[in-house]
């Protein structure tokens, strides 16, 4: 298939593997994150550790917009689906992230009218359809799935509905880096970055990480072919002594980024003074909510919420997971209590998230199986 | 129910993790323990705890449970087979093998609620007739009778139903089979979904074959007999939720002459058949891989799969070996026996597309591995429920 397949030719992938090995250091370490879920999920989905020799580990970063959700959220959404003659629609990732009171799925099976949908433009026609009805939009994601919330507002605006509006979850992945940065946690030599949110701000917005925290950041794509020549885009700035903002995903991401969408979301959307990001707590600056000029759309507006502020369970360590301070497995309940059937943390949930890629793709011996197929090969 | 208690039990559920975590590691805070052997210990917790009998810890049924994936596994098991069980239910085929007299009998029955109910390709009444037909023809019988039961929503159009029925009629006949009883319901407005159809299913068993995913061995040849996810994906756009087009029909077949050909050419060194609908080739995978014992290793590159599906899978972040069939079996067989029993099926319009996808081997058990057309290794899971689409 055009368009895919080239960016996963294997003989491709053996040859840059070769030469990231020959630039890696002999005795050095490297930790590179990425940010992106989605890098994560190709990651394991491709098996692209096997390309990578075991001086480079791969961490998992916070771009993973289901994750960050606080469990007080989905709770508020839930009783937003459970106010009469509402029906509340959502992206499918989010119907299984668990709040306190269960999750999109739990809500529906006890009598909720919660609907999938591939797009916001499908909730604003689930609206024309049922005026009698208030439909709301689950409105989740970082900059990538912001302007076509933004657009669907001016549309609904445009159109005159009355009966729609959006939970406003938007947040933005700049301040996570950043929280992610000044964290002591963690050292790493270099970012991943990402692909989608860059489609829409361009690569400016990073200019801050090389100036101010001198590490090397690469927007990457999102084909294993992609994120490997990104791997090696980094190494060859840790080579060269250059720590720079540089473009893998070129074909996609305008520096500048896109600049007819960025207007759509500042038309609608403005800062949140702060907003809680599940694992990594409060940042500032750090999510949209509706603007006042478009409060009829505001489901936060509309309807009161509960907005309480529900602990993470105890065991949870999908924070250090997001942070990259912990490998998935290394979590306390993973596997065992949390799995995708009965997951406690999101990051087991989407499968953008790294305890489920990792679950779903990764739950194996790569050792084992290693000496398996060179037995095979003897034999 | 009260959503407090199900945080409850999973939060009483992560203490005892946690707990049996920290005294799995009498040597976590030695220095100089391997990292690897660190991730391998916690593999072997994680394969006990799937070992563990199933648990239906939900208080209500969700659509997770009708997916074909894990939670419908769960269910079967802890609430249907704790209840029903026997020895001739036990194995959990597509369907039992009975005797009568000297007769060996196989036995199945399947319930149909497709949405919508024409689809490019077939109808319900298609799906109907052939799904109960190839439960019998991939347990290695000659189908001979089916019965037809019918729940009908008030306000269904009799035109509808009488497309339905020529379907079915139509179905039968192409596949041999007589539908020989039946029962008709009608439930108020709102408390169906226009027509709803359960058959089942008998056919005669006379090769004194004896079949089973529990009998794979390692070196066995892992067969599909064409392109997988036809049905999934043209069922998927047809709802018209997706606003996507594409050229394709529904791959609904009776499979029963396509099993006879391979039976004929190969039939001993058969090991196991699938019918590959809910949870497609994925799900069978894993059957296979739990039931023996076995690993099952699989070449992407050397599974089947239409451009027009491979490229809504792409759009929507969904794997291709977890949509549904309708005409698609997956054959375990003897490796000396694998490139006879391609030919079998590809000299059948339905298996002209047959490939040997992957084979049979040792370790690790009970897990699926995909050799990635990038030249990486990952496994293939049992899905949850239903496939989500990704958000970006």
């Amino acid at each position: 298939m055009r368009f895919v397949d080239e960016y996963r030719d294997a003989e491709k992938a053996r040859a840059l593997a070769a030469k990231i090995a020959a630039l890696c250091e002999p005795g050095r370490h490297y930790k590179f994150m990425e940010v992106c879920g989605g890098h994560t999920h190709t990651i394991y989905k491709h098996g692209l550790e096997d390309y990578l020799p075991e001086s480079i580990s791969l961490v998992h970063g916070p771009g993973c917009p289901v994750c960050v959700i606080p469990m007080g959220r989905v709770d508020d959404a839930i009783s937003l689906a459970e106010q009469p003659d509402v029906i509340m629609t959502s992206f499918g990732d989010m119907m299984r992230v668990p709040g306190g009171r269960g999750s999109f799925f739990d809500s529906s099976a006890a009598g909720t009218d919660i609907r999938m949908v591939y797009s916001p433009l499908d909730a604003l026609k689930i609206a024309r359809q049922n005026p009698d009805k208030h439909v709301i939009f689950m409105a989740i994601g970082m900059e990538t799935t912001t302007p076509s919330t933004a657009m669907t507002v001016l549309r609904a605006a445009a159109e005159g509905i009355e009966n729609f509006s959006i939970f406003c979850n938007h947040v933005m992945i700049v301040p996570a880096i950043k929280a992610i940065l000044d964290s002591p946690d963690l050292r790493l030599d270099g970012f991943i970055g990402p692909g989608h949110v860059s489609t829409v701000i361009g690569c400016r917005p990073y200019e801050y990480i090389p100036a101010e925290y001198g590490k090397p950041i690469v927007t990457a794509g999102f084909e294993p072919l992609d994120i490997l020549q990104s791997v090696y885009m980094l190494l060859q700035q840790l080579v060269e002594g250059r720590c720079e903002v540089e473009n893998q995903y070129s074909r996609v991401v305008p520096w500048d980024g896109n600049t007819v969408a960025l207007r759509a979301v500042s038309e609608v959307m403005e800062l949140r003074p702060f907003f809680e990001w599940r694992g990594l707590g409060f940042i500032s600056h750090s999510a949209l909510q509706v603007r006042e000029k478009y409060a009829a759309f505001d489901a936060e507006r509309h309807f009161t919420l509960p907005g309480v502020r529900v602990a993470d369970p105890k065991a949870c360590q999908c924070g250090e997971v997001l942070k990259g301070v912990l490998k998935p497995w290394e979590c306390k309940v993973f596997g065992t209590a949390c799995t995708p059937e009965m997951p406690i943390g999101t990051c087991m949930v989407s499968s953008e998230g790294a305890c489920a890629a990792y679950y779903n793709f990764g739950r194996f011996s790569r050792q084992r199986v290693r000496e398996v197929s060179i037995e095979a090969s003897r034999a | 129910m009260t959503h407090q208690d199900t945080a409850q039990q999973r939060a009483g559920g992560a203490e005892a993790a946690v707990a049996e975590h920290n005294a799995g590691y009498p040597a976590h805070a030695a220095a100089g323990t391997e990292h690897s052997s660190r991730e391998q210990l916690v593999l072997e917790r994680i394969e006990r705890a799937r070992r563990a009998r199933p648990r239906v810890r939900e208080k209500l049924i969700t659509l997770a449970h009708g997916a074909g994936g894990k939670a419908t596994q769960s269910l079967i098991e802890a609430i249907f087979l704790d209840a029903f069980r026997n020895p001739l239910l036990e194995p959990l085929e597509d369907a039992a093998t009975v005797t009568a007299g000297d007769a060996r009998l196989a036995f199945t029955t399947d319930s149909y609620v497709v949405s919508p109910l024409f689809f490019p390709g077939g109808n319900i009444g298609d799906l109907a007739v052939n799904g109960t037909v190839n439960d019998l023809a991939v347990s290695g019988a000659r189908p001979a009778h089916l019965s037809a039961g019918f729940i009908l929503e008030e306000g269904f159009p009799v035109e509808d139903l009488r497309r339905i029925v020529a379907s079915m009629a139509a179905a039968a006949a192409a596949a041999g089979v007589s539908i020989v009883t039946g029962d008709t319901k009608v439930v108020q407005r709102g408390k169906g979904d226009g027509c709803y159809i359960n058959t089942a299913g008998v056919g005669l068993i006379t090769d004194g074959l004896t079949l089973g995913v529990a009998t794979a061995r390692p070196g066995d040849a892992v067969i599909v007999s064409g392109p997988v996810g036809d049905h999934g994906i043209t069922i998927m756009l047809a709802r018209g939720e997706l606003d996507i087009e594409a050229d394709l029909v529904s791959d609904t077949a009776s499979v029963h002459e396509l099993v006879r050909g391979l039976l004929d050419a190969v039939g001993p060194h058969v090991r196991a058949m699938r019918d590959a609908t809910r949870g497609g080739v994925a799900t069978i995978l894993n059957e296979v891989a739990t039931a023996a014992g076995v690993a099952v290793v699989v070449a992407e590159e050397a599974v089947p799969v239409r451009a027009e599906v491979r490229g809504a899978c792409e759009l929507l972040g969904i794997d291709p070996l977890y949509v549904a069939c309708e005409g698609r079996i997956v054959v375990i067989v003897d490796p000396g026996a694998a490139d006879a029993a391609v030919a079998a099926l590809q000299a059948h319009p339905l298996g002209a597309g047959a490939a040997v996808v992957g084979h049979v081997a040792e370790d690790p058990p009970g897990l699926v591995l995909l050799k990635t057309g990038f030249g990486g290794t990952r496994i293939i899971d049992l899905l949850v429920g239903d496939p989500l689409p990704r958000i970006c």
